[in-house]
């Protein structure tokens, strides 16, 4: 890492957002849950990570609930088999404490089968190639099971006083915002339409037995066969005990992300695609009365000051590069690396530049958002150090 | 290579990297630039005098947005030109935005005559229920109609038929599920129709007129998973086409200069004097910069290397393209496609 000062808005276009004061977040015990939100790629987990690593060398009694640790980085922490359960992570300084689980989400789940159906049904459901689809690929199930992993969590929390701060990581979705939808989408799912009715038979009212219906079955035996529609009627019939069970667990997960003690984060990166998701995010929490902490921008290129500007330094090296053509003297291999150097600095620079008009994009729509920057490192973040200093940066303490 | 109804001869080199390749799938680690690499693909095709179709199969209307059309529908589309080659000859671009609920209900209007069921489908919300849970059908219905464009033939009179098409396709980790679902359809649908075109798709997908790109960037996340897509692709006979390492900076130093800049071993003195030299005030502050700057570029170097190695390792043939540093807008893809040509993908 280079000595270069940066830190939070330091020295960047775009800094009328008000700093993100990432201490005073998690040294305030009335803040239970963090949550960090943001799109795919944008360092979710290794936040999540740092700031949890953070809080518990400041004193609290931390769990993180990541998604999907780089391998290297799980193997730091000590969380690289998947079983689903919090296991301390070592060499912890300080007086708190930090443990760490990864999300395994076909076993959240068959969890949540096993403990709320009777053992036969429960089989009948875990074998079912509809229950199996649902609990790997549906769309949002990831989401789903890190909100019914969290309200796990927390309820043994409180129960035994095991945590006071819980840092959830989230899925690597393509946009923040399913974090938010997809449980509502997967239980209206789970409560539609055609599910009634495929259950409306093994119930016995002939008088939903429609003229429509005999039509629907006859077509989807006909593309699918007998077979699938028979899985198909088990799963729906064993799954719809469930049902209510499922959707009043992740309404009280909802309300819990409502309520006061939780803060929530948004990550992005500092490009078009990361920040228009964080727009919308922002936006949400807003309308869904959620609480809002900051937007961390992630992996930004910063520079200390502007000495020179990029035009200026492009130049010069341009300049410089003739020179060493037409002299004589031997100076032309130290001018090759001072050529290069300063090319590097022009291209930095205008990516500063860059980053900066879209950073101020994002804060003219959303002014009040408080905000913390955290420069590209030159290398991946994948141990314990590593994530110190990414909490050093979030503090704006590096 | 089938004709298409555009009149051109069919110029392509024959000799040229994947020539034989009709399909050309592209995956990679989410937000490593697939939809960006699969765009210039097909650019550097139709630049070749192809007429490419370029497919998007999750739902986020990427092609639009990059091209900057309008949303488009479930129809083939035009949406771009390549560039004329020696012979003056530009092939085109051809856009289809397939969603998996369109594609059951053309499949029912095509093989069963559907028309009122299938409306009747969609009411009660069997469409919706088939293409999100039913297991698999979704990825049946996807695959099943980039299959159909490729091996659509210009007997179907009047129909738009295609010398190659790009898709750009789901990331890494879904990749093998995706492309080998219907080879497992074994446990679901038995019979019917839906089984009986599994095992055509799987012969196209299995064949080498098929080719699967993986994007990376040097990093160790993607990398890793692209190795691991890599092997995974294998173990099932999927062919791996080329990896494509994406927003490569470039490197600006030789690498005597990097390893004297990686242990700060640059002399400033040297340094300033070229400032000097070059017209600008050579400040401490100036002077610091630029080597802090060196440091970390040649951490990011080594990192780079170290990676590009990994990749090396899986013997797979690779092309680079460059970090643009304005972002990537409809210029920039001709950029990247005359780049991917440059090295010999799509020409
Ligand atoms: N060579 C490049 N130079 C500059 N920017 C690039 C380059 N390649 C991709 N990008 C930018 O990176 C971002 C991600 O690219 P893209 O959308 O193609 O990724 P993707 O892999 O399709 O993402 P997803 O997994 O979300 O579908 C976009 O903003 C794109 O413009
Ligand atoms: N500020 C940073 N500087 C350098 N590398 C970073 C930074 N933040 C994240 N990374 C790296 O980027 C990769 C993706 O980060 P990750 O936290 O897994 O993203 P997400 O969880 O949002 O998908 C990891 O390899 C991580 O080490
Ligand atoms: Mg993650
Ligand atoms: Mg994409």
């Amino acid at each position: 890492m280079s000595r270069t000062r940066v830190g939070p808005l330091t020295g960047t276009p775009g800094s009328q957002a008000p700093a993100l004061d990432i201490d005073a977040m998690i040294d305030d015990r009335s803040v239970g849950i963090v949550v960090c939100c943001g799109s795919g790629g944008v360092g979710k987990t290794t936040t999540s990570a740092a700031l949890a690593l953070r809080a518990a060398e400041r004193g609290r009694k931390v769990v993180v609930l990541t998604i999907d640790p780089a391998r290297r980085l799980a193997q730091a922490m000590g969380i690289e088999k998947l079983d689903n359960v919090p296991r301390p992570v070592p060499d912890i300084d300080g007086t708190g404490s930090l443990d760490a689980m990864m999300l395994d989400m076909k076993r959240t789940f068959d969890e949540v089968v096993t403990s709320q159906a009777t053992p036969e049904k429960a089989e009948q459901i875990l074998s079912n190639p509809f229950y199996q689809a649902l609990s790997s690929s549906f769309a949002g199930t990831q989401e789903y099971m890190a909100m019914e992993k969290l309200g796990q969590i927390h309820r043994q929390a409180q129960k035994d006083g095991s945590y006071d701060l819980i840092v959830v990581d989230t899925p690597p979705s393509r946009s923040a915002l399913d974090f938010l939808d997809a449980p509502e989408r997967l239980s209206s799912f789970l409560d539609g339409r055609f599910i009634r009715i495929l259950l409306a038979p093994a119930k016995g009212p002939a008088r939903l037995m429609t003229a429509g219906f005999g039509l629907v079955t006859a077509a989807m035996t006909k593309i699918l066969g007998t077979q699938v529609l028979k899985d198909m009627q088990i799963f729906v019939a064993a799954f719809d005990t469930l049902f209510g069970g499922f959707r009043a667990r992740a309404e009280k997960t909802y309300a819990l992300l409502q309520a006061d003690g939780t803060a929530f984060l948004v990550i992005a990166a500092p490009e078009e695609d990361a920040l228009r998701e964080a727009a919308y995010f922002v936006e949400r929490l807003s309308e869904d009365e959620m609480p809002l902490a900051g937007l961390v921008i992630n992996r930004a290129t910063l520079a200390s000051d502007h000495q020179i500007s990029a035009d200026e330094a492009a130049a010069a090296a341009a300049r410089l590069e003739r020179g060493a053509r037409e002299s004589t003297e031997g100076t032309a291999e130290q001018s090759d690396r001072t050529v290069g150097l300063l090319r590097l600095y022009a291209r930095r620079l205008r990516l500063v530049e860059r980053e900066g008009r879209l950073r101020e994009r994002f804060s003219a729509a959303h002014p009040q958002v408080p905000t913390a920057v955290v420069p590209a490192l030159p290398t991946d973040v994948h141990d314990l150090k590593g994530l110190r200093l990414i909490g050093d940066l979030l503090a704006d303490r590096a | 290579m089938s004709p298409s109804t555009d009149s051109h001869p069919t110029v392509a080199d024959p000799t040229a990297d994947w020539a034989g390749v009709q399909l050309h799938v592209v995956t990679g680690k989410g937000g490593t630039g697939k939809s960006t690499v699969a765009a210039a693909l097909a650019l550097a095709l139709a630049s070749s005098g192809r007429t490419v179709l370029l497919c998007e199969v999750e739902g986020r209307q990427g092609i639009a947005r990059m091209f900057d059309v309008d949303p488009l529908p479930y129809a083939e589309t035009k949406i771009a030109r390549g560039l004329a080659d020696d012979r003056g000859h530009a092939g085109s671009v051809y856009a289809l935005h397939i969603d998996a609920e369109s594609a059951l209900l053309e499949y029912l209007a095509m093989y069963y005559r559907l028309g009122r069921a299938g409306k009747t489908l969609d009411k009660f919300g069997v469409t919706e229920f088939a293409t999100t849970i039913a297991p698999g059908v979704r990825d049946v219905l996807l695959t099943g109609k980039v299959f159909e464009a490729v091996e659509r033939n210009s007997r179907n009179k009047g129909a738009m038929t295609y010398d190659a098409v790009v898709l750009d396709a789901p990331p890494t980790g879904r990749i093998a599920q995706f492309l080998n679902v219907n080879g497992e359809l074994a446990g679901l649908a038995k019979v019917g129709p839906i089984r009986s075109q599994a095992d055509r798709v799987m012969t196209l997908f299995r064949s080498p007129r098929t080719a699967i790109h993986l994007v990376t960037l040097l990093e160790e996340m993607p990398v890793q998973e692209t190795v691991d897509g890599i092997a995974e692709l294998r173990s099932i006979d999927l062919p791996v086409g080329a990896v494509i390492t994406n927003l490569v900076r470039p490197h600006e130093l030789d690498e005597e200069a990097l390893a004297a800049a990686a242990e700060r071993g640059l002399d400033a003195e040297d340094l300033a004097a070229d400032l000097d030299r070059a017209g600008l005030e050579a400040t401490d502050t100036l002077v610091s910069a630029l080597l802090d700057q060196a440091a970390d570029h040649a951490t990011r170097v080594e990192l780079e290397n170290r990676q590009r190695e990994v990749v090396a390792e899986a013997g797979v043939p690779t092309y680079t393209l460059p970090q643009l540093p304005g972002g990537v807008d409809l210029g920039g893809l001709y950029e990247l496609a005359a780049t991917l040509k440059e090295q010999g993908l799509g020409r």
